[in-house]
């Protein structure tokens, strides 16, 4: 038996294996999670204002809605699939950041955990798809709310909902990669000053083409900006061979994160 | 204000100098954001629109007045949050400083007037972001920051008093979701609140953050004027700021007194 797991353990790179450990990682939070499921849900109401509040105000005041790769579309189609996208980034940050911050150094939940069989790596990926799973479940309630305002244009929008698993894994390991060289609650300012400025500036709210060229360069490295565009051709139904470039983009974004993050908890707890 | 109530904002003023490097950001620069991406970012799409409700003036004009309110909003009912909950709660600082001749009138009035004053730091550097991004006259920008002053001071009032009631924090996450973030999205900031439903309507005419807002651009924006008669705003957030403080008084004297 050992035989075979060395031989796994060469092929797949370490912080990828493990599923094991991580699962009972996520059992743990799911536990700790039952009696607090009203702070998480009510995290959903967030971007479901934001939509409303576009929906009867600033749409109206932009009319005649966008043009969004040669073709006109009203501004609500245009923003809700970015909304959608900047839900499931601020569900999985916002889990992957205080939350982990608070586990790792008050909590100490970690030291508990590695007096037993589990290994950094498992609680790297256990937390991180624990942390996306907060961001995905906001991303599905806004998808069918969506659905109810019919803003689905398309029957590619399904896959949306796998979109924003990918979309929650690429915030969540970075995030929490970025929560490991934290050193205080101040630290955490660091946090709006990357994802407000994303928010903002990624074509969320409207399309890149009216910003200068040179931000416009800036925007292709935004994760956020690649995220918004996957939904946005999803839902509208506009997929083509680009969207493997947004793709490609989160799942280095993300698969860069989960190593950093299982490389720092080892050093972090086992040293 | 008393001598003991300065002592209470020295004390804020203290803590700033050590932590106001982190303050900068959440502040200054996410204000600063806000006006240019959705100023000028959707408002070229406002702007260009043929078809929607004209608002007689570039949207960047519209909206820099209702986000200096909306952005005092903010600051107020932050520092009167988290930090009054630490003081009561967790650092408890409050009852150190009740433990000195300082009073729970000066404690509150002192709390106040320290958060008036980072309001003003706010507000005054956010009016001159609006006056380099051309949005308004220095004059008008200048009279449009003491409205905004008044909005803030309401929300520290109202929210001290609120945050003095909670037994943890969880209230506090509650009280931004459900209460500032609809209020920054739906009182006037963003968009005229007659487009909203009718049955909605009045209860945006109710908040107070509509009333700063109408004052706010009314001061800065003098062509277009106030929404609500001035003197009725003005008149309503001074009372809901004293109800607000009396309030906070009453909570702080059961808890850490009594």
């Amino acid at each position: 038996m050992t035989g075979s797991r060395t031989l796994t353990a060469r092929v797949i790179p370490p912080p990828l294996a493990g599923a094991g450990g991580a699962s009972k990682m996520l059992e743990r939070n799911w536990i700790v999670y039952k009696h607090m499921w009203s702070v998480i849900i009510s995290g959903f109401f967030e971007p479901l204002f934001y939509l409303f509040s576009i929906g009867v105000g600033i749409g109206v005041l932009v009319g005649d809605g966008v043009t969004y790769q040669g073709t006109t579309i009203s501004y609500i189609a245009f923003l809700a699939p970015a909304l959608m996208a900047a839900t499931a980034m601020n569900g999985a940050i916002y889990e992957s950041t205080f939350n982990i911050f608070f586990k790792l150094h008050y909590g100490k939940v970690y030291d508990g955990i590695l007096a037993t069989p589990m290994m950094p790596r498992h609680i790297a990926i256990g937390e991180i798809a624990w942390s996306l799973g907060r961001g995905v479940i906001y991303a599905v309630g806004f998808i069918v709310v969506m659905l109810f305002m019919g803003l689905i244009e398309s029957p590619w929008a399904i896959l949306a909902i796998p979109g924003a698993v990918l979309i929650g894994f690429a915030f969540a390991s970075c995030g929490m990669a970025a929560t490991t060289f934290m050193k205080s609650w101040q630290d955490f300012d660091l946090v709006g000053m990357v994802t407000l400025p994303l928010f903002l500036f990624s074509g969320t709210f409207y399309p890149t083409e009216s910003l200068p060229p040179t931000m416009q360069t800036v925007v292709q490295f935004s994760p956020l900006y690649h995220a918004a565009e996957l939904l946005r051709s999803l839902i509208l139904g506009s997929v083509g061979v680009g969207d493997l470039g947004h793709v490609a983009f989160l799942v280095g974004m993300g698969a860069v994160g989960t190593l950093i993050t299982g490389r720092r908890l080892q050093r972090l707890l086992l040293s | 204000m008393a001598a003991p109530s300065l002592r209470v904002v020295e004390a804020g003023a203290r803590t700033y100098r050590r932590t106001f490097r982190a303050s900068i950001f959440s502040a200054f620069v996410n204000p600063a954001l806000y006006l240019v991406a959705m100023g000028i970012g959707l408002g070229r799409l406002v702007d260009t629109s043929t078809s929607g409700p004209s608002l007689g003036l570039p949207y960047l004009t519209f909206l820099a007045p209702g986000l200096l309110a909306a952005t005092a909003m903010q600051i107020g009912a932050g520092d009167a949050s988290y930090p009054v909950m630490a003081g009561i709660k967790w650092r408890k600082s409050y009852q150190a400083i009740l433990a000195t001749p300082i009073t729970v009138r000066d404690l509150i009035v002192g709390h106040l007037g320290w958060v008036t004053i980072r309001i003003t730091l706010v507000t005054a550097i956010f009016a001159m972001f609006m006056v380099v991004f051309g949005a308004t006259s220095a004059m008008q920008a200048a009279t449009a920051v003491p409205a905004a002053m008044l909005t803030g001071l309401t929300f520290a009032a109202l929210v001290t008093g609120y945050t003095a009631r909670l037994k943890d924090e969880s209230g506090l996450a509650g009280l931004f979701r459900f209460g500032i973030v609809p209020l920054f999205l739906f009182s006037g900031t963003f968009f005229p609140v007659e487009q909203l439903p009718a049955l909605i309507r009045p209860i945006a005419y109710v908040t107070p953050l509509w009333h700063g807002v109408s004052l706010s651009r009314g001061f800065a924006l003098p062509e277009v004027g106030f929404v609500a008669n001035p003197v009725v705003s003005i008149a309503y957030l001074v009372g809901l700021t004293i109800l607000g403080g009396y309030f906070a008084m009453r909570m702080f004297r059961k808890r850490l007194i009594l």
